[in-house]
């Protein structure tokens, strides 16, 4: 792993602070070299999603139904108090952030585990890291039917192995099995980041542990964990954004039925079975609002280096 | 270090154990697609009586057959697009100067943080309007847009690790910046950019909230979306053979791809987290 030196421009120029010093010719084909290049791709980027967000914001604050246009009219923000003040998006919520955290937390154990798995393990170390990705390239969909039909009374042999008792129709079971279906799928995605950061810790740092004499443990909770906490909390980042927008595997096993519909369903149900695209543009906004909300904590309360800016070990 | 026997034992059990938790499933709607329709309802892990009529059914009807090839095109097309885009971009974030470097990457970031949630509702009515809805322009757009994010970032770890010196050497012969990129940085980054293809075709492969918003028949429909739609080979078979061995159709080539450019793939996902 060589470290590389930073791009060191001969001509950095000094803009701003003692005026406009002239940037050599060499720069300027540069920084307009920088701007064609980035920008179809920011053109692209923002055309699909500052625009339509721009636009949810403001259907949001219309009566908006789909099957009776002739309503349309300007409700300011009645929309997100109706939203606010339901039960339905509350208990919605609940769901999302109980599957959210239960979900992150057994992943990372479980992705810790095998991410010193992968590494350590004395044999077949590519056949484990090969047979790990499988769930990771499974369509998220075709699993889902999988567990479905595992807890299928009289079809399943899961169901099967609890009496048929259709444990998809009662809310914790459901619930239960909604974050094992999301388990199985992204702990493989967790231990890949975890792994990484693994192999950040220096070998010789863990020897001189061991002679020391730390013990396994000592040696993971002491050396381990805490040279690995940017790669900790990066993983932790993403996969806690991911599980907030839990849709597929909801949709699948349960339709969000019993109780067990995340945000995200809700909102699909409300612009595409109830047709109501003022409230469920209020709900979109709402939703991106929680989700800044989680990154805001990530970043500003636990210090995770937001991927892509350079932390200058 | 020589391993002594109990570790050996006791790495063998975990990936054993591993490897078999995970394959539980997999093996499961295998299984699943080659019983007949009449033991479909034994709860046996295993089918009893096998059969291959589940596959024939659904390979002749145009509601399955149309989707998957709505799935390779539109995910090779926004493949396609997107890491050409990604690549000029993450070049230019990796090696140039230039103002409102940081602004990019902080949007591009927050893009790739959006719910697809959000984004259904207005993307709907704004396709609709368009003319867009149900079509395949109408899902490779987005797909390139959420696709830009991923495909910047795990490019620009990979345009980082290519030594400023052979860029220096070009300039100094006399090319400018882009003769510089064409001819000796982009074939350089080819593996890197095959790696984020592989992440892309992956992500469009699998994806199905705005699958299921923006189309609304199989002119456009993709694999996983017409799969949760499906209704069996004949409108009285209870779905459940046709559905599996759907699901195995789009899964094995998919599985097949994966555990061929498994290390391509490990590389791509982790470049970023490791070098920030």
């Amino acid at each position: 792993m060589t470290t590389v030196t930073p791009p060191a421009t001969a001509q950095q120029p000094t803009t701003g602070r003692h005026g406009r010093a002239r940037l050599s010719e060499g720069a300027r084909a540069e920084r307009r070299l920088g701007w064609l290049l980035c920008a179809p791709a920011v053109i692209v980027m923002v055309a699909v999603t500052a625009y339509p967000i721009g636009y949810a914001i403001y259907v949001s604050l219309q009566r908006y139904i789909l099957s009776a246009p002739q309503l349309t009219k300007f409700v300011g923000f009645s929309n997100y108090g109706a939203i606010l003040s339901s039960p339905f998006w509350w208990h919605a919520l609940l769901v999302t952030v109980i599957i959210t955290v239960v979900s992150v937390a057994i992943e990372f154990v479980l992705g810790m585990c095998l991410a010193l798995l992968m590494y350590r393990t004395i044999w077949g170390k590519g056949g484990i890291r090969t047979t790990i990705l499988i769930p990771y390239g499974i369509v998220t969909v075709a699993a889902a039917f999988s567990w479905l039909y595992a807890w299928t009374p009289s079809t399943g042999y899961l169901s099967a192995l609890f009496n048929n008792s259709a444990p998809l129709t009662s809310q914790p079971k459901a619930i239960a099995i909604i974050i094992l279906a999301e388990v199985w799928k992204t702990t493989a995605f967790m231990a890949l980041l975890l792994m990484a950061g693994l192999s950040l810790v220096p070998e010789d740092l863990l020897k001189a542990a061991k002679v020391d004499g730390a013990t396994a443990w000592q040696r993971f909770t002491r050396v381990i964990l805490p040279l690995m906490k940017p790669a900790i909390l990066v993983a932790l980042l993403f996969r806690t954004l991911d599980a907030f927008r839990i849709f597929d595997n909801i949709f699948i096993l349960t339709q969000g039925n019993n109780g067990t519909g995340s945000v995200s369903i809700l909102n699909y149900d409300n612009l595409f079975t109830g047709l109501n695209f003022g409230l469920g543009s209020a709900m979109s906004v709402l939703i991106l609002i929680c989700v800044a909300i989680i990154a805001i904590l990530f970043i500003k309360g636990f210090g995770t280096a937001a991927p892509g800016t350079s932390l200058q070990r | 270090m020589a391993a002594t026997t109990p570790q050996k034992v006791g790495w063998s059990v975990a990936n054993i154990v591993t490897i078999v938790l995970v394959l539980i499933p997999l093996v499961w709607i295998i299984s699943l697609s080659f019983k007949t329709t009449g033991s479909i309802t034994d709860p046996t892990y295993f089918p009893t009586h096998w059969t291959w009529s589940n596959y024939s059914g659904i390979l002749t009807t145009s509601t399955f057959l149309r989707p998957l090839l709505n799935s390779v095109g539109i995910g090779a097309i926004a493949t396609f697009i997107a890491v050409v885009l990604a690549s000029m971009a993450a070049y230019a974030v990796a090696r140039l100067n230039f103002p409102g470097k940081a602004v990019l990457i902080g949007v591009s970031l927050l893009i790739a943080m959006f719910p697809a949630i959000a984004l259904a509702t207005p993307l709907f009515n704004i396709e609709r309007a368009l003319g867009l809805f149900n079509t395949w322009p109408g899902l490779i757009i987005p797909y390139v847009a959420t696709g830009l994010p991923l495909g910047i970032y795990t490019l620009s770890a990979f345009f980082r690790e290519i030594p400023w010196e052979l860029e220096k050497a070009a300039k100094v012969d006399g090319a400018t910046p882009f003769q510089a990129f064409v001819r000796v940085i982009a074939p350089l980054a080819a593996p890197g950019m095959v790696t984020t293809a592989i992440l892309v075709f992956l992500f469009c492969w699998n994806e199905f909230l705005l699958a299921i918003t923006l189309t609304a028949t199989t002119a456009s429909r993709t694999a996983p979306a017409a799969l949760s739609f499906f209704t069996g080979s004949s409108q009285f078979a209870v779905p459940t053979g046709s559905i599996s061995a759907a699901a195995v159709v789009i899964t094995i080539p998919i599985i097949i791809f994966v555990l061929f450019f498994q290390r391509r793939i490990v590389a791509g996902l982790t470049s970023g987290a490791v070098k920030g």
